[in-house]
């Protein structure tokens, strides 16, 4: 039942050679006053029962939706070959590479992945991933406090209220201070941020594009905060930077980002990874695992888990992170989807979502009572506002089957009747327009 | 082999993006443009497909070769869990957080308070949070929870207590939680020195973390009174579930006086360990805790319909959606298709198995901690270390011999260690195979040391220099 292959007669031939007089003995050093009060489980089941219960549960899952959401993550397209390739069982039922000379397709694989993200972000140094969007700017925060030896956080508000939570849940317990700023319509309000700069912050937060969809550049914050000695953080979706200045090019010190885009499933909120590349200058003080280049006695190009100073296996408490298993595998996808889709493909799915996103825009603005807020450029999300509450027409949309967006409301003091309109390289345009005319209805 | 950007061919197309059916939109403004594209590989998708499989040929896995890499937990993943996970790659998790979208995610949001449930009775915990995407994440949301507790109540305690055999994760995770640590030598029995222990409790202690088994393979049979102890000065519990695939079915440390566990489900439940994750790591509390649990909570209604609730009380979010589904799925179809039975019986051949090699190889290495063990034992090579031959010569020669091997120099407080953890899914004659070679090895460490200073000789690599890795800082490729 529990894939244990030993016959009968292997087992009496074990306890044998252990000794005891049956497998309960082996149980003897727990007292009984500790034994189980109660381990009331249902008998097991064959894996085609298994599968008639698990196909009823993803059938309850809403995957017949048309999402015109996103959230941070998205509903993109996913070459065949990612699913095939990182499914070969060599990868997947590995661990962690502690034993460079027979993980080499591991380590290799996760180098050429940090190499990806350099070259996407505009960074120079990537680590080997690390749980997903929120703990990795969450990560990107503490690891801040470290450079600079500070403990104030400066808080962008278009940045991911999702992540923001989890940033305010990580740097709640070491009492580091977080000062969030609002935003100015559907952007940052850039002098405000700059004016929360002080000698003190350790580094501000932004989002690139930002949660309303906004594109913005964060280059005169970055020399804001290095005047003062901060750091600026940028978090950013992968696929816009086929298209948009990368944290790179704004002077960032630290990129971050949700990498599910790249050729992972939405599989209802993970596993997916997050993504953290730096300045080479301050590499000791990422978090997580991190592959480097060596060789071995005889000049040998190969690979090793490197800077493993900085972890909690040898560091215990003084570790930069205590982040130990990582998302290795959802890493190696977005490696594959980045090398499947290569430079051109890459630049060109950008593009499509650009205009995919452009023309529903202008579909969308064309509908009586309906605005796009978003001041100046978009990347594949835009803020529209709307006559009514926005909670309320998205719910009425959902009976037609079209997530129509994310309700700003609850996010956002005041935005009750805005919505964040997603548009993928793969809405249709018959969706998009569908989409229009089901507004038209509800307005 | 070569990187996949070395095979890079300028302007070669790989896979297609979609064909646009919109007109082609102007005006993105230039200044917000990237000013060079990705250097993304630019390579066929046949040169892709040849360069990652070879890549996984350069890999040991579970599905390749026998991998007892104690503390791991490398046991096998079922096929049909890939399956069904499979089946809810489309589900977005937004539609649990718009308005009316509840009602049509109903089969996940199930599977998630199924999942909560069967662990609260393995584990013997009233409440459980999925949020926590792997192991140290779970213990870190634990010690949150634990955080928020004491605070909850007017006191704000300073340190957390751990053994010294700890994972490293327990007072890093801690430590992250914004607490001090203490640490506890292990006692010449092989667990935490219960004087050591009792002289550190005291009420500035927020909690105690204990892994039972231990890192060394051994029950602790003062754990209830040790629970007791931190109990008595107010402080709290917390139960390292890394070692849960020894007991189940035998002891719930809910039921020992544990407050707050996380279970690692790419340990015990049987889920891929994916090359260094995805895991998972939920965490379960008692009744007392279950207000200080992240937010939010998946909630059964009377009308037995699901939904997703905000726990104002509790601790924010920890993670940005419901935890790593597609692994809690597969933890779910394990736990369901093996039923209490066979999760009994995993436990029992678990422990079988290492016991097995314990005894076997117990002539041949020392074994600091001679005791019945759960689902591991340690050895240590410091008899092989007096020829010059150490733990790591040893594992190397494993490789040669296509062993991946056990976990070598941990736990910290065993010189020289070699941590065995066979797993249940093992047979007698893998296990004969990989102690003939540790024989093997033990007697060449006697007669021909060099033999073993030079392995691994059967790999694309051999020992590959550290020094110069951490010297070079070469973490990407140029380009």
């Amino acid at each position: 039942m529990g894939y244990t292959p030993n016959t009968p007669e292997e087992i009496r031939d074990m306890l044998a050679v252990i000794g005891a007089g049956s497998v309960e003995d082996l149980f003897a050093p727990i007292p009984q006053e500790l034994r189980a009060k109660s381990f009331d489980l249902p008998a097991g089941m064959s894996e085609f029962e298994l599968t008639a219960l698990m196909r009823a549960k993803a059938a309850a899952g809403g995957s017949d939706i048309t999402p015109f959401i996103g959230g941070g993550v998205y509903d993109h397209v996913i070459p065949a070959a990612v699913g095939h390739l990182a499914s070969r069982a060599e990868f997947y039922t590995a661990y962690t590479p502690y034993q460079p000379e027979c993980s080499q397709g591991t380590l290799q694989a996760l180098y050429e992945y940090q190499s990806a993200i350099c070259r996407m972000t505009g960074m120079e140094a990537s680590n080997a991933s690390l749980y997903d969007g929120g703990t990795a700017v969450a990560e990107a925060a503490l690891m801040a406090l470290r450079i600079t030896g500070r403990h104030a956080i400066v808080l962008d508000a278009t940045v991911n209220p999702l992540h923001r939570e989890v940033v305010c849940e990580y740097l709640g317990s070491l009492e580091a201070k977080v000062t969030q700023v609002a935003p100015k319509g559907c952007g940052s309000d850039l002098e405000r941020l700059m004016a929360c700069i002080g000698d003190e912050t350790a580094a501000v937060v932004v989002q690139t594009p930002n949660f309303f969809g906004s594109v913005e550049d964060f280059a005169a914050l970055a020399d804001k905060a290095h005047q003062h000695g901060a750091l600026l953080v940028v978090s950013c979706y992968p696929i816009a930077l086929g298209l948009v200045q990368t944290p790179g090019e704004m002077g960032a010190d630290i990129a971050v980002g949700e990498g599910q885009s790249l050729g992972n499933t939405l599989s209802f909120g993970g596993p997916y990874f997050g993504f953290i590349a730096t300045k080479k200058r301050y590499i000791r003080n990422m978090p997580g695992r991190i592959v480097g280049e060596t060789v071995d006695k005889e000049g040998r190009r190969g690979y090793v888990l490197t800077l493993q100073a900085r972890e909690q296996h040898i560091k215990r408490h003084k570790a930069t992170s205590n982040i130990c298993s990582n998302q290795s595998l959802c890493a190696l996808r977005g490696l594959i989807f980045a090398a499947a889709l290569g430079k051109k493909g890459f630049q060109d799915l950008a593009a499509l979502n650009y205009d995919k996103a452009q023309y529903a825009k202008s579909v969308l603005s064309k509908v009586q009572g309906v605005s796009v807020l978003n001041a100046g450029a978009t990347f594949n999300e835009f803020t529209i506002s709307l006559p009514k509450g926005g909670a309320e027409v998205v719910e009425s949309l959902l009976a037609s089957g079209v997530a129509a967006g994310v309700p700003l409301g609850e996010y956002y003091p005041g935005m009750d009747n805005a919505l964040v309109v997603t548009v993928t390289e793969k809405r249709t345009k018959g969706e998009i327009d569908r989409l229009a005319a089901l507004l038209e209805e509800a307005l | 082999m070569k990187l996949i950007y070395e095979k890079s061919v300028a302007d070669r197309n790989g896979v297609r993006v979609p064909l646009s059916d919109v007109p082609k939109a102007e005006g993105f403004p230039e200044q917000l443009r990237r000013k060079q594209p990705a250097a993304f590989p630019e390579v066929s998708e046949l040169d892709l497909v040849r360069h990652f499989t070879n890549l996984s040929r350069r890999n040991f896995s579970v599905d390749t070769n026998f991998y007892p890499l104690g503390s791991c937990t490398m046991k096998y993943n079922a096929k049909i869990m890939e399956d069904v996970a499979g089946l809810f790659s489309d589900c977005h998790p937004m539609l649990a957080l718009i308005p009316g979208g509840e009602k049509l995610v109903q089969g996940p949001l199930s599977l998630i308070h199924g999942l909560e449930r069967q662990l609260a009775e393995i584990t013997g915990m009233d409440e459980v949070t999925t949020q926590p995407l792997a192991g140290a994440h779970g213990e870190m949301t634990g010690i949150m929870v634990i955080a928020a507790y004491h605070k909850a109540r007017g006191e704000n305690r300073k340190y957390v207590i751990v053994p010294d055999s700890s994972h490293g994760t327990n007072p890093a995770s801690a430590a992250m939680a914004g607490y001090e640590i203490v640490t506890i030598p292990t006692a010449p029995y092989g667990d935490m020195d219960l004087d050591a222990y009792r002289a550190a409790m005291n009420g500035e202690v927020a909690a105690v973390m204990m892994t039972c088994p231990n890192t060394l393979g051994l029950f602790n049979p003062h754990v209830a009174e040790i629970c007791a102890i931190a109990h008595e000065a107010g402080a709290l519990t917390y139960y390292d579930g890394a070692n849960l695939n020894a007991i189940m079915g035998k002891v719930r440390p809910g039921d020992v006086g544990f407050d707050v566990i996380h279970v690692n489900l790419h340990k015990t439940f049987g889920t891929p360990h994916g090359g260094g994750g995805p895991g998972s790591g939920p965490v379960g509390v008692k009744a007392g805790l279950i207000p200080y649990l992240p937010t939010p909570r998946v909630v059964r209604k009377d009308d037995g319909s699901f939904s997703v609730e905000a726990h104002p009380e509790g601790i924010g979010r920890v993670s940005d959606f419901f935890g790593n589904f597609g692994i809690m799925a597969r933890a779910f179809a394990y736990i369901t298709l093996l039923g209490r039975e066979g999760l009994i019986e995993v436990s029992e051949q678990a422990v079988l198995n290492a016991n097995y090699m314990m005894a076997r190889l117990k002539g041949a290495y020392d074994l600091p901690f001679d005791l019945t063990c759960m689902h591991e034992c340690v050895f240590s090579a410091s008899r092989q270390a007096k020829n010059g031959v150490h733990a790591i010569d040893i594992a190397k020669y494993l490789i040669d011999r296509g062993f991946h091997p056990p976990t070598v120099y941990f736990p910290l407080n065993v010189k020289e260690a070699i941590m065995i953890e066979p797993t249940e899914t093992e047979s007698k004659e893998t296990m004969d195979a990989f102690i003939a070679v540790m024989l093997e090895a033990a007697q060449l460490a006697g007669s021909d040391p060099d033999a073993l200073h030079e392995a691994p000789v059967n790999t694309p690599v051999g020992r590959l220099d550290e020094t110069r890795a951490a010297r070079a800082q070469q973490v990407c490729c140029e380009g």
